[in-house]
């Protein structure tokens, strides 16, 4: 599971209004190298909730985004390279995702997230 | 490797790249990971991939930044269409979601058997995402369980909900018509298979009081069943082009006159009001 994704998880129970940004809690994780695209960086930037991102590059290890990030900075290529690898290279292999409401754990296996709901949370 | 590879092979060949595209890549049905309690490609399963190999040119074109696929199954759809898309659009994302968690695992095994990456994650049609991927997803494609069945067969658990669709086979259809619009961009486009019983022109019918249209872009009949991939897209609104039309201020006939396009469907729009 890539921070991407992560960044685009919510959890759904029923009744749940904060379901967003799940805590990340990671046991392995992997680096895969990817060609940087600074244009797809620069559309796909506004969907990004940078303090969830930071947050979960964070659980990886990783602390190398600034706190804060608006549009003028991406035009600086060493912020889409930071960007770039938390976003699209980090891999969550195995952990969980923790709703910050309930505290309902969904675990991440194999890098795939269950993010399915018992009967009695639909 | 798996990562690399797509990238690096546009890359590389630049020049032959009009020659290559001339064969466009699909999956391989040997790559294509296999487990008891998943769907194998089937005729529904080509039928979708045929319907993207037709419209190939209008996906690339769209230069999409998210896809996804509902019920990914084997994986062999999402797999196809990163395969079509990748050499002209190597930074386009895509995801896929099945409630049976050995089918997002063999997706994820297909998609790297062929040098993809998906990301995939097990939920129900796309619950955890359409909120936040809300209004973006440029390319959905969905091959539901369509089946007429028992109502209690849908959802259950292993290889029957693959196909048990309930009452006329509608349950899974309708909820997923249901979210289309929520995650469906502006000039996103849907491609979903259905069955003679599950009524597509009712389905279009649906889905154009929700402010979309249709086509049946195709259809194949085997022994068993009669099959077609429907196409939605969001129809652009009569105001909504006013609209724009009026936020690019003053010169008004200068500006319809640079896009012919919506100046064709400004005319329509106005003659309908007009009758
Ligand atoms: C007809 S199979 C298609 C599989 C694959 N996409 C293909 O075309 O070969 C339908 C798939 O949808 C999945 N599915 C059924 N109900 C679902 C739901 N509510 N949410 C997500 N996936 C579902 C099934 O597990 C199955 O993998």
């Amino acid at each position: 599971m890539r921070l991407l994704t992560h960044n685009m998880l919510s959890c759904n129970i029923k009744g749940v209004t904060n379901g967003f940004p799940l805590k990340l809690e990671a046991d392995k994780w992997v680096t895969k190298e990817v060609d940087l695209n600074a244009d797809f960086l620069r559309g796909v930037f506004p969907k990004i909730e940078w303090p969830a991102l930071v947050a979960a590059a964070r659980a990886l290890d990783y602390g190398d985004l600034p706190e804060q990030a608006d549009g003028s900075m991406l035009t600086s290529e060493d912020f889409l390279r930071r960007f770039h690898h938390a976003l699209l290279e980090l891999h969550v292999e195995e952990g969980a995702l923790v709703c910050p409401e309930t505290g309902r754990r969904f675990p991440i296996s194999k890098g795939i997230p269950n993010m399915l709901l018992h009967e009695d949370e639909v | 490797m798996e990562l690399t590879s797509p990238s690096e092979e546009t890359k590389k060949p630049q020049k032959k790249a009009v020659i290559t595209e001339s064969v466009p890549k699909i999956a391989k049905i040997q790559l294509v990971s296999s487990h008891p309690e998943v769907y194998e490609p089937c005729d529904d399963s080509f039928l979708l991939v045929d319907a993207l190999l037709a419209d190939r040119l209008n996906l690339i074109n769209q230069n999409p930044k998210f896809c996804l696929e509902i019920g990914c199954g084997s994986g062999y759809v999402i797999t196809s269409l990163a395969l079509i898309l990748s050499q002209c659009n190597p930074s386009t994302q895509f995801f896929a979601t099945d409630i049976n968690l050995h089918a997002a695992q063999t997706t994820l095994q297909t998609s790297a058997n062929h040098g993809i990456h998906c990301e995939v994650v097990v939920t129900d049609i796309a619950s955890c995402l359409q909120k936040r991927l809300q209004k973006s997803i440029d390319v959905l494609v969905v091959n539901p369980p369509y089946v007429p069945t028992p109502e209690d067969e849908v959802g259950a658990v292993g290889i029957v909900s693959s196909w048990a669709g309930g009452f006329n086979g509608r349950t899974v259809i309708d909820k997923i018509l249901d979210v289309v619009d929520e995650l469906l961009s502006t000039n996103g486009l849907t491609y979903m298979v259905a069955l003679s019983e599950n009524d597509p022109s009712e389905i279009c019918q649906v889905m154009r009081e929700k402010g979309f249209g249709s086509k049946i872009a195709l259809q194949r009949s085997t022994e068993e069943e009669r099959l077609c991939v429907i196409k939605f897209w969001r129809e652009r609104e009569t105001n909504e082009v006013d609209r724009e039309i009026t936020d690019n201020g003053s010169s008004l006939n200068g500006w319809l006159g640079r896009v012919p396009f919506v100046n064709s469907l400004w005319k329509k729009g106005n003659e309908t009001s007009n009758s």
